[in-house]
């Protein structure tokens, strides 16, 4: 089963990507565990994300396209990333997610695709 | 005589039957129907060809073609089709060959107490799946709208089926903290918190016999874990009080008060004997120690006293391990029956006030202890915040009494 691990950051989090005192920690752990995912065989895909202010809201209404800056939601924890793994059941997945380096911050949602 | 065996057939076996046929299909709600569907069709075959030698073999064999048929209409992917038809085939070579099937009762269980699901519907659904009981009956003990409780039960169900939950025990590292969640459901069937109030409020009362069951199925699935013993212990020994809870007006009678006469000896000796065998484990745990409380008050059968300092030392032991509000407010019961109700009284100042705003024990506890100090004022006013927190009008009269009594002292 398929299923997508969402990497939420805090502003925090988002700010050790270039802090010269925390990026080494943040990209290696982020390594770490990508080549995990990847040495166990469950990685199917999955990318990094830029930072929400890089983001773009689209809103299509009445046949006018509505294009906002930012993201969708303003909340104080945003989507940096997402990983896809494929396992076997719900209880693995959570395994995976729980050592993702975002579970120790802000935290991981972990949901099943739809099967397609 | 065949509705009546059917009906034998239905209590005996539907937890074994619905754990089994999940397991195998991974969808708790579809299990459900294709096995209600095999009943109605026991009922409507059995009369006419008698009941079968192996009645459970032949429900399940019909729920699980019901199931593939189900499956077939809801147009599921071709390949998963093929692979149920591939399951079906070799689960009906099974059938022929075994007389009995493997019991997936304890693995339901895991998948209803599961951290992924909401914890309010844990109890819900364990209720549901493991007993067969409906949601107007659930509903009642937990006393919500039927239609919420059905609701629920809906939701939880996908997403047992869509987000992949498995079904099998933890591994040995991961099932202690499993364990627990389940036992915590099946605790909250039985509906008690504190010993005082434990158990009086009669829509409650009305699953304390299904946890009981449910504790000894797990007792008897997982015999190496003292913790399913103490919980069964526990329970025990609040039913054993059952009848001694309410006088001959229905009055609520406290512990302290209660007619010792009319303990059950037959379960409080059970949960002695339960509590000592979990005890060989030494492997202490929350519902241990709570039994043990329980079996500290149980002597006053024989002592008649209560040996409060014990009481007072094993709620100190439990707050180590789980210093849930209940627990703490229990300590300082047991310290102001030890001690003085001073130090009752401090022991309850000591607990942060946000978290007892609206829990009665609290309250009540406070109002007696205040009631104890001659501080009549402020034990009224802990009484009536007691009283409006009280679902049970029996125990609102018994508050209203003490209320009435501290006035009158003053």
């Amino acid at each position: 089963m398929k299923y997508t691990i969402l990497v939420y950051e805090s502003e925090s989090d988002f700010r050790a990507r270039t802090d010269a005192a925390r990026k080494d920690a943040y990209w290696g752990a982020y390594k770490a565990y990508t080549q995990a995912l990847m040495a166990a065989g469950v990685m199917v895909g999955g990318a990094g994300l830029q930072p929400p202010p890089s983001a773009t809201t689209v809103r299509q209404r009445d046949g006018k396209r509505l294009v906002q800056d930012g993201p969708f939601a303003e909340v104080k924890e945003q989507v940096g990333g997402y990983y896809v793994v494929d396992v076997p059941n719900l209880d693995q997945a959570l395994e995976w997610a729980g050592k993702c380096p975002a579970a120790a911050s802000a935290g991981v949602e972990v949901r099943p695709n739809l099967a397609m | 005589m065949s509705h009546q065996a059917a009906e034998l057939a239905a209590r005996a076996s539907y937890g074994k039957l619905v754990a089994y046929l999940s397991a195998w299909s991974r969808d708790v709600a579809a299990a459900e129907d294709a096995l209600g569907d095999a009943f109605l069709e026991a009922l409507d075959t059995w009369p006419r060809t008698g009941v079968p030698a192996k009645p459970e073999a032949w429900l399940l064999t019909v729920a699980r073609r019901r199931l593939i048929d189900n499956a077939r209409h809801a147009k599921v992917e071709e390949t998963a089709a093929a692979a149920l038809r591939m399951m079906l085939e070799r689960a009906e070579a099974e059938a022929s060959t075994n007389t009995v099937f493997p019991d997936r009762r304890l693995a339901l269980l895991f998948v209803c107490a599961h951290p992924a699901i909401a914890e309010a519907a844990r109890t819900p659904l364990m209720l549901q799946t493991v007993l067969g009981l409906d949601a107007a009956r659930i509903a009642q003990a937990f006393l919500v709208a039927p239609a919420t409780i059905g609701q629920r039960l809906v939701r939880v169900k996908a997403k047992i089926r869509d987000a992949g939950i498995h079904f099998e025990v933890p591994g040995a590292h991961e099932l202690p903290a499993r364990l627990d969640s389940v036992l915590e459901a099946i605790y909250a069937a039985y509906g008690s918190g504190w010993e005082d109030v434990a158990g009086a409020d009669p829509h409650r009362q009305s699953l304390a016999e299904e946890a009981i069951w449910l504790g000894r199925l797990v007792v008897r699935l997982l015999p190496d874990e003292p913790e399913g013993k103490g919980l069964l212990a526990l329970m025990l020994h609040c039913e054993a009080r059952r009848r001694a809870r309410r006088d001959a007006r229905g009055a609520y009678v406290p512990l302290q008060r209660q007619d010792l006469t009319l303990w059950s000896r037959a379960m409080i000796d059970e949960a002695e004997a339960m509590l000592s065998t979990a005890a060989t484990a030494k492997r202490p745990g929350r519902f241990q120690l709570e039994a043990a409380i329980q079996s500290v008050h149980a002597r006053r059968v024989i002592t008649d006293h209560t040996d409060w300092e014990a009481i007072a030392l094993l709620y100190e032991g439990l707050l180590h391990l789980a210093p849930t509000i209940g627990a703490r407010v229990g300590h300082a019961a047991a310290l102001g029956e030890a001690r003085s109700p001073e130090s009752g009284l401090s022991a309850l100042g000591r607990i942060p006030s946000e978290d007892v705003a609206d829990y009665q024990p609290y309250w009540a506890l406070r109002g007696h202890l205040l009631k104890r100090l001659g501080r009549t004022a402020e034990a009224r006013g802990a009484f009536e915040r007691a009283v409006e927190l009280s679902h049970d009008p029996a125990v609102r009269d018994f508050l209203r009494d003490s209320f009435d009594t501290a006035s009158e002292s003053a």
